[in-house]
């Protein structure tokens, strides 16, 4: 074989290799305009209706608008204490650093099932009322790690001389903070706020030890599996999938715009 | 990835000795809610390990005990279970790395010299995560069922016997655990290969090197950091998964793994005490495979 047909193979594995990734969603996708009754399993025919009638399903925008809410509380929250942690843990030396490494590693480390049994345990000791609350407070807890991640790649790749500068300059610890430091990490900021929701707007398995009677989207799927999946759970997880994917591609397309021209720049 | 991320932190060793004092302001919220929603949800499920029924109490009335019969019961009853999770898990792991290596090396090192390409191709491996992974399931499951073309036509060249089913077998439960972590699998992958230093593969080649010896002796050591990352990334989540192996989804009472006992005896059966003990044990296993797999993978300063 000559070293050029080896190299096609390699790419022909992979994009079929993308392909297979791909099913599920083309799946899913197709079968939003299954033209069928409560279980939409067989081929019926082609129809809009699903997508006209999305909140016709009892119950399934209610589960939507609380994962949408669970998700955005939980980013805000998770996205402001990972980043104060990743500044601190770049830019400050301090005792028991290698403990809060471990600390922030382990949530990482522990499979779910376990972080969920283990919260759903401690709110069952206090006595808490499983709901909103208890997925919103389980759902910050397992994005801080992330957004330290990758928040900490951002802050650690920053010019220390930019905020010198702005102290010679007689800034005081707060201007020089959202004057210079803030709008530099913005970047990693938002990616690490990207990430939170995400992972909050996926996650079953701690939302299903710790929501008690409250249905979020995942949620409103896992009970609908035993009976069958109406075709509007698809509507609802093609759009977001269409949303998310317009997203990455104008991000990257602006990106790539900005590293031409910056380079026309310079060279 | 995520794992190798708090590896190093060469920022720190220049940092100034500022006052700590700030330090443990920025800290001190995370951190607090870290030790109070995970740290101490640790604590009370050791706690819930060992209580014991209250007598003559309701179902899931339990009280504060040293029961350590609770992990005897737990494990007699659910070690096929546990023996399970570990092994499907595996197998998926080195399956995810099988399918995913040519997969990061195409997009890391192929395609560097096509950056929009390489951007494209990136986004389509992470395009999974961008619709539920229950519904990627589920759709596994339909085009896997017995009315399904794949069925049909594996019956119809005789590979699969005529009452025979791919849902709810251990094959299809491992197929989904793998498929479901193939992206946890090659992003990391990705990130070391993308880094790779071809004039390293290029001194091999020029040494008279076999393609296969630089690839195991030169690729394969320089993207090591991304197959820890991988697989502990693949390995963790699918040991402790029980959507895949739950009866509504791809598994059936036969492929059961500790994730499914975790959830009944917690949520249906109210059986605390059995749920928190079978998550202590997945959870030390888990720690000490992590341990030992990072430790001989070269790779300590993990944490």
């Amino acid at each position: 074989m000559t070293r050029r047909t080896k190299g096609l193979g390699l790419w022909i594995y992979t994009i079929i290799a993308l392909v297979f990734l791909l099913i599920p969603i083309a799946y899913t996708f197709v079968f939003s305009f299954n033209d069928s009754g409560k279980l939409n399993i067989a081929w019926q025919g082609f129809t809009l209706d699903k997508w006209l009638t999305v909140c016709n399903t009892q119950g399934l925008c209610e589960a939507f608008g609380n994962s949408i809410l669970v998700g955005v509380v939980a980013t805000v929250l998770a996205t402001a204490l990972g980043t104060l942690i990743a500044i601190a843990l770049v830019r400050y030396r301090f005792k028991a650093r290698s403990a809060i490494s471990l600390l922030l590693f382990l949530p990482m480390a522990t499979p779910e099932v376990v972080l969920g049994a283990g919260l759903a345990a401690q709110f069952l000791t206090v006595g808490a009322e499983k709901g909103l609350g208890t997925i919103i407070l389980a759902h910050t807890m397992f994005c801080i790690s992330f957004v330290v991640v990758t928040v900490k790649a951002r802050v650690a790749s920053l010019d220390p001389a930019l905020e010198e500068a702005g102290r010679d300059l007689y800034g005081s610890p707060g201007q020089v903070f959202w004057r210079i430091t803030f709008p530099l990490l913005i970047p990693g900021i938002a990616a690490a706020a990207l990430l939170s929701f995400a992972l909050s707007f996926d996650d079953f398995i701690i939302t299903n030890f710790n929501s008690g009677a409250v249905d979020t989207f995942p949620k409103f799927i896992y009970i609908a599996a035993a009976r069958g999946i109406p075709a509007q759970v698809n509507v609802i997880a093609s759009a977001v999938f269409l949303l998310a994917i317009v997203i990455v591609v104008v991000t990257q397309v602006s990106r790539a715009a900005r590293a031409k021209r910056l380079a026309r720049q310079l060279g | 990835m995520a794992f190798t991320a708090f590896a190093s932190t060469p920022a720190v060793e220049q940092a100034p000795k500022k006052r700590s004092f700030i330090a443990l302001v920025l800290l001190l919220p995370g951190i607090l809610y870290l030790v109070l929603f995970f740290l101490t949800p640790l604590i009370s499920l050791v706690i819930t390990s060992f209580q014991q029924p209250v007598l003559d109490g309701d179902i899931g009335e339990y009280q504060a005990g040293f029961n350590w019969q609770n992990y005897v019961d737990s494990v007699g009853e659910y070690w096929p279970l546990i023996l399970r999770a570990f092994g499907f898990a595996l197998v998926a792991t080195v399956l995810a790395l099988v399918i995913s290596y040519p997969i990061a090396y195409v997009i890391g090192v192929k395609a560097r010299r096509w950056p929009l390409l390489q951007s494209l191709l990136l986004t389509l491996v992470i395009a999974p995560f961008f619709i539920s992974f229950l519904l990627r399931t589920l759709a596994w499951k339909q085009i896997m069922s017995d009315e399904g073309p794949i069925v049909q036509a594996l019956k119809a060249v005789a590979i699969l016997p005529s009452d025979g089913h791919l849902t709810g077998t251990t094959f299809s439960v491992i197929f989904g655990l793998t498929y479901n972590f193939i992206p946890f699998m090659t992003l990391p992958l990705y990130a070391t290969l993308e880094r790779l230093d071809l004039r390293y593969i290029e001194a091999g080649a020029d040494l008279y090197a076999s393609p296969f010896t630089v690839f195991r002796k030169v690729t394969i050591p320089l993207s090591m950091p991304g197959i820890v990352s991988g697989t502990l990334l693949t390995f963790i989540p699918a040991a402790g998964d029980y959507i895949n192996a739950s009866r509504d989804f791809l598994g059936s009472s036969s492929t059961a793994m500790v994730g499914n006992a975790i959830e009944a005896n917690f949520l249906v059966l109210q059986n605390y005490p059995a749920a928190a003990s079978l998550s202590i044990v997945l959870m030390a296993v888990i720690l000490v495979i992590v341990g030992v797999y990072v430790r001989r993978s070269g790779t300590e300063d993990l944490v």
